[in-house]
């Protein structure tokens, strides 16, 4: 079995990350599950999406100390859902942070750095993906996500391939869009190299 | 065909594949999601609706159920409150149909007011509870249930939890038959109308239907055991999936364990426990909400005279309160079985302190601009600010501080009502504000305000018509003139409702515009009885603009006083001076009245 959580900002699109990682699992002929956060904290809150394949017998959430990649759409939240990674799993981290409305109100310093440094610190294998800059070589700020699947089957750890996610990303996304989204895969995927 | 399908999205489906006709409810986390899919996955014949409220709802599905057609009605646990009139008495008089009442609860709980359990509403009202623990045996569930709903001519429940509706797994999904049309309504008042001969001769027949259905579910495939160890596990809905995980983890300890699954509570499957009882030294019980299961053991074990030590909930083996896990649960059975088990990592020991991240209006919702209005409106006056059920409840986080009371749908204007009579013979009152949704009015607001024009209240009631019920995920509702059927019908005016029940005086402003919405609101929290402002600007999360605002950095002396007087999330400080984050900006302009230098522009 494998699992992966991912993380992030209610608004960044973990829920359409995780769905197309399930559905590429799917499309290899595996069972898949996933479990998202919607309701109120899509409101700009803390949002996890669990991903499991390859198992029916097993919680809809990923358990601490369980997760094979930890993915985080923002550095601050990768760093809060460190205790969910395997002693051996990987960390796949945007450097893109969303500073709190509570730390901005108690003017408490919010730095990415040193939230990265930290991982890399405890972590064998962390990969930062610099998103600002995908989203910017795509023209659009909306293709993060895809960007991180794309990092996320090139590590191998998913044991997904880039054809069946290509396949999903055709069926699910508008024709409009699918250009966009294929490059964000291909650059995403470099990071992982 | 295989689909990844959410555990809702399943329970549509297999209504859908039971032939359901008249699909009813009202929009609520963890429930939504089944209606809006029956909705777009209509093969055409099937009438969907969003009622205005769930009471509304449940008596829409009843009455396609007497027609003998196949219906649900879905909501969230609170919701169940408001339907539990109609539904107490329906049970009484019984349906013809197949009828499903699709109720999602919420451990934690995650986005609801209460950790109420409709497992207990199920025997209260004598009405079958059906529990699945995940999306592909909901799928099949759900299609049983209206089978039994039928086969009894009786409402059941179909319960669901947070993990179970929001989850998604691989499910086979056959090919839509055509609805059950039924054969139309037979006028019977003998059947149809409730007196109280008709309630004592259907009292008897419930109370023989509960012996008569714990005998059959006690054959039913989703009350079942696995394995044969000797201390047992007895577990209903998503807890099935943590204890088997949690089990597995146990590696060479876990033929120690047997598990009971329970998946109809309601009647309590008797003959199957106690067969599981007599196969074991020990039991535990796993079930998130109040211990429905644990107690029907223990009612069991007392009824034939037997010794075995149970815990759970009542011994306080188990939280009695929020969501339980893989790691709780393991934790437990590790404690039985004398193994070592920590879940912390040492690596993470120093994880450093990241600040919380609770929800937060969205950058640029007109809410924020209306609260922020009134805030001005009211600075150096005594005002109570009574909130209600919605995004707006989120008004009552720092820097606005604008919700002092929040219960139920629809309350806070009575709330308000209320506060205000409990000091009608004081000097100086203070002014009492009720905010309220556009959605929430429509589904429990009204009558509130009528209550206060009657009995001459003094409250300012402020509704916020961002022209949504964004909370859940932006359903249609009758202020919009919109259906799901994809139909227009007449758009319902608040105002003129309103105006209708005779207020003092009603105004419609627009948010945005500050100095319009400060002023209004001066104006009628000085006038007496019932007034009403309605705050009219669309929610942002659907009406998108490309347009952002943009600080002058060199301009800006940086006070923070946009970030500490409004909370917006765009807004954060970098090398002393203010920024706005522009993939989150809309340019609501709000930051621009705040700033005192004006160095907030729109972006060039
Ligand atoms: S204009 Fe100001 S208050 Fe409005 S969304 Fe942008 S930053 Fe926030
Ligand atoms: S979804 Fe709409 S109503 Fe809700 S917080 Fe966002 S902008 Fe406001
Ligand atoms: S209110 Fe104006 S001057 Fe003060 S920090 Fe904000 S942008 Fe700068």
């Amino acid at each position: 079995m494998k699992s992966l959580l991912l993380c992030g900002v209610g608004g960044q699109g973990t829920v359409l990350a995780s769905r197309i990682l399930a559905q590429a699992a799917m499309e290899e002929g595996k069972f898949a599950r996933t479990a998202e956060t919607i309701g109120m904290a899509q409101r700009g809150g803390c949002v996890v999406s669990h991903v499991r394949i390859d198992s029916k017998d097993c919680s809809p959430l990923v358990p601490l100390k369980k997760a094979d990649i930890l993915i985080a759409f923002e550095p601050g939240e990768a760093v809060r859902n460190l205790p969910y990674l395997k002693p051996e799993g990987i960390v796949i981290v945007c450097d893109n942070p969303i500073c709190p409305v509570t730390a901005s109100l108690a003017g408490i310093e919010y730095d990415s750095r040193k939230m990265i440094d930290y991982i890399k610190s405890k972590v064998e294998r962390v990969i930062v993906v610099d998103g600002n800059k995908i989203c910017e070589e795509c023209g659009s700020s909306k293709v993060v996500n895809v960007a991180l699947v794309g990092t996320i089957i090139k590590t191998g750890a998913a044991e997904l391939s880039e054809e069946s996610v290509k396949k999903v990303l055709k069926d699910k996304l508008k024709p409009e869009f699918l250009e966009m989204n294929m490059k964000a895969l291909t650059l995403g995927m470099e990071y992982a190299i | 065909m295989k689909e990844l399908l959410m555990g809702n999205e399943a329970i549509a489906l297999g209504a859908i594949m039971a032939g359901v006709k008249v699909v009813a409810g009202y929009p609520g986390t963890p429930s939504t999601e089944v209606l809006e899919t029956i909705a777009k996955r209509n093969p055409g014949k099937i009438h969907v609706e969003w009622s205005t409220n769930e009471k509304s709802a449940l008596e829409v599905a009843a009455g396609a159920a007497y027609t003998g057609a196949r219906s649900i009605v879905t909501m969230k646990q609170v919701g169940l409150n408001v339907a539990s009139d109609p539904l107490m008495s329906l049970n009484y008089v019984g349906v013809k149909g197949g009828m499903v009442v699709y109720v999602a609860d919420d451990p934690g709980p995650i986005s609801s007011q209460t950790e109420q359990d409709t497992r207990h509403f199920g025997k209260y009202a004598k009405i079958p509870v059906f529990d699945p623990a995940t999306p592909e045996e909901a799928y099949e569930m759900i299609q049983d249930a209206f089978a039994y709903s039928e086969k009894y001519g009786m409402p059941v429940f179909f319960r669901a939890t947070t993990r179970v509706c929001h989850s998604c797994a691989t499910i086979d999904v056959g090919e839509f038959p055509e609805p059950t049309e039924g054969e139309g309504f037979i006028k019977d008042t003998s059947r149809w109308v409730i007196f109280p001969k008709l309630s004592y001769e259907s009292k008897k027949k419930l109370e023989a239907r509960e012996v008569e259905l714990a005998k059959e579910f006690s054959k039913l495939k989703y009350n079942f055991i696995t394995g044969t160890g000797r201390i047992g596990i007895a577990c209903g809905g998503v807890s099935r999936a943590y204890v088997c995980e949690a089990v597995n983890d146990l590696d060479e300890n876990k033929d120690i364990f047997s598990i009971f699954n329970v998946g109809t509570p309601y009647p309590f499957p008797e003959d199957a426990a106690l067969e599981f009882i007599n196969s074991i030294d020990k039991l535990i019980c796993f079930e998130e909400l109040d211990p429905v299961i644990e107690d029907a053991f223990t009612y069991l074990l007392g009824k034939h005279n037997i010794k075995l030590e149970i815990l759970g909930k009542r011994t306080m083996d188990v939280p009695n309160a929020g969501e339980l896990g893989v790691v709780s649960i393991t934790k437990i059975l590790a404690g039985l079985t004398g193994k070592e088990y920590t879940e912390s990592q040492e690596r993470f020991k120093d994880l450093p302190d990241i600040p919380g991240r609770p929800p937060v209006l969205c950058a640029g919702c007109p809410h924020r601009a209306s609260f922020y209005a009134v805030k001005q409106a009211m600075k150096g006056r005594k005002a109570i600010f009574c909130g209600d059920i919605g995004c707006y409840t989120l008004g009552n986080a720092a820097p606005l501080d604008m919700t002092d009371t929040c219960l139920c749908m629809g309350a806070g204007i009575t709330i308000a009502e209320g506060l205000d009579y409990a000091e009608f013979d004081k000097d100086d009152r203070s002014v009492k504000f009720a905010f309220v949704g556009d959605s929430t009015f429509f589904a429990s607001g009204i009558t509130g305000v009528i209550n206060g024009v009657y009995n001459k209240a003094n409250i300012v009631v402020c509704v916020l018509d961002n022209s949504t019920t964004a909370m859940t995920g932006h359903q249609p509702h009758p202020g919009i003139g919109k259906t799901m059927m994809g139909d227009v019908s007449n758009a319902i005016s608040i105002p003129k409702v309103l105006e209708a029940i005779g207020l003092t005086k009603v105004v419609t402003v627009d948010p945005l515009n500050q100095e319009e919405a400060i002023n209004a609101v001066k104006e009628l929290a000085d006038l007496p009885g019932v007034k009403a402002i309605i705050f009219k600007s669309p929610c942002v999360a659907i009406v998108k603009t490309k347009k952002s605002a943009e600080v002058d950095r060199d301009k800006c002396i940086g006070c923070k006083k946009c970030i500490n007087e409004l909370g917006c999330p765009a807004l954060y400080m970098k090398d002393g001076r203010a920024c706005i984050d522009k993939a989150l900006c809309t340019d609501c302009g709000l930051c621009k009245t705040v700033c005192p230098v004006k160095c907030i522009k729109e972006e060039a």
